[in-house]
């Protein structure tokens, strides 16, 4: 697995979405953060997204990486939605990462979606930042 | 890369997109990309949309967007935001401010960061423009980096250039001064919702009757891109200095003007690489000792250094 982009001109593009209802996020915007410090390039999309946009965001801007911030407890009805979405465009290459509050016993349900990693309140986000170098597809 | 190309020109939005990542990663695919594609990029008509940090340029860019949509037109628009000059990352925030154009076929959004480049665009902007353009909008649209003074360098890039001021921030009227007044087309005085807009609007007037007469006069627009009004007469205006460079022959004119600079600029980037491949670790080190030791002043040493290339 590559640990860095092929070429020094390629940088990881990073989506990080906030899809759903609630309106907090300070989560989200503490990874963006880090992945910049990190060195990706990240688009951000704010708040309230839907499915739709976010996948939609994705493939415009041609993205490696898609995390995922949810607070409200709807991750089970909505991630599942997104990446039916993903697939219906055929972004099917990006690795997905979630984080926010998710209880333990939904973590196998969402790997199998497809989710790679599951990031809960007190992480290091420097742990994120290794995590996408790590497993970024490419 | 033909099937990439063949994607590209059946209209596929996720081929632009992946065009554009090889394109902006100056990789050799992506200039094989953009030379097949360069003779598709005549029809677009590019706006540059600049001005001072948090002036609502994604905002207004949004609401142009959408009124050009409303007009049975089709966009891209490419937002560009500054790269962190030390970890080289970035957050690209411009689509937070362009939500309503996101389930838009119409409309294609591409965030991209300024990777270092000076006067609020990115490397391979002109390439990217093209490409977008080549794909089949009627308008690209080009969001700079918010950069003060530094935005010149759109005009070389976009037909129209779009300056957008705020009332009240008196740093504007400075910046006037430094010449950016001379690279607008249409002049906008957003968040108009704000006082003393109506004093920004007659002291940039006052500015622009100091232009020599004869010079075609950039209009003044008052919007308030967040309520998303003044977008019709922005349209309009858009429009309107398109035509004036139609029939003023100036549409030609400008394309030459960029062409020129687009060559000038990449031909010293690729000289520059190439007298770096070709002197790093050698010559270059030697030089560059001997102007630390003030033994040779840097021109005559670049001299040297040039003339050991036999560029004449
Ligand atoms: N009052 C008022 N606020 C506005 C108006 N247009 C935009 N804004 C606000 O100004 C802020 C910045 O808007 P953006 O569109 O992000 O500005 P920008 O120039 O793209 O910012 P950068 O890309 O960061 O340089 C946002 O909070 C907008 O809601 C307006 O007409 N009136
Ligand atoms: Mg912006």
């Amino acid at each position: 697995m590559a640990a860095a982009p092929s070429s020094s001109n390629e940088k990881i593009r990073v989506l990080i979405a906030k899809p759903g209802l609630d309106g907090h996020d300070r989560g989200a915007k503490v990874v963006a953060r880090a992945l910049r410090d990190g060195g990706c390039e990240v688009i951000y999309t704010g708040i309230r997204q839907t499915p739709e946009m976010i996948a939609e965001a994705a493939l415009q801007e041609d993205v490696d990486v898609v995390g995922l911030s949810i607070l409200s407890g709807a991750h089970l009805e909505l991630f599942p939605r997104i990446v039916d979405e993903l697939k219906k465009r055929d972004v099917d290459d990006v690795l997905l990462f979630c984080g926010g509050i998710i209880p333990e016993e939904d973590t196998a349900a969402l790997n199998d979606l497809g989710f790679a990693a599951i990031f809960r309140p007190g992480t290091n986000t420097g742990d994120i930042v290794q995590f996408v170098y790590d497993n970024v597809k490419r | 890369m033909s099937e990439l190309i063949d994607r590209f020109l059946n209209g596929e939005r996720r081929a632009l997109a992946r065009v554009i990542t090889r394109v902006e990663a100056e990789s050799e695919e992506g200039r094989e990309l953009v030379r097949a594609l360069y003779s598709r990029t005549e029809a677009a008509h590019t706006v540059g949309i600049t001005g001072s940090a948090g002036s609502g340029k994604s905002t207004l860019t949004g609401g142009l967007a959408k009124e050009l949509r409303a007009r049975g037109k089709t966009v891209g628009i490419i937002a560009v935001d500054p790269s962190s000059p030390f970890t080289k990352g970035a957050i690209l925030g411009d689509r937070i401010r362009m939500q309503d154009l996101a389930l838009d076929p119409g409309v294609y959004v591409r965030s991209m960061a300024g990777r270092g480049a000076l006067g609020g665009l990115a490397p391979a902007i002109n390439d990217v423009v093209a490409v977008v353009a080549a794909f089949g909008f009627d308008y690209v649209l080009i969001e700079t980096v918010g950069a003060g003074q530094d935005e010149v360098e759109i005009a070389g890039t976009a037909l129209t250039t779009v300056l957008v001021n705020n009332p009240g921030t008196g740093d504007d009227i400075q910046a006037m001064k430094a010449g950016i007044l001379e690279i607008a087309d249409v002049l906008v005085v957003n968040k108009a919702d704000l006082p003393g807009a109506d004093t920004l609007a007659s002291q940039l007037r006052a500015l622009l009757s100091l232009s020599p007469a004869g010079e075609r006069r950039p209009p003044i627009l008052k919007t308030i891109a967040a309520k998303d009004e003044g977008m019709v007469e922005l349209a309009d205006a858009v429009d309107e200095h398109r035509q004036f460079l139609r029939e003023s022959g100036g549409e030609r004119k400008r394309r030459e003007t960029n062409a020129r600079h687009q060559l000038l600029a990449t031909a010293q980037a690729i000289l520059l690489e190439k007298i770096r491949q070709r002197t790093e670790g050698g010559n270059l080190e030697s030089l560059v000792a001997r102007i630390a030791d003030r033994e040779l002043d840097p021109h005559t040493a670049a001299e040297e250094l040039i003339a050991t290339l036999n560029l004449g």
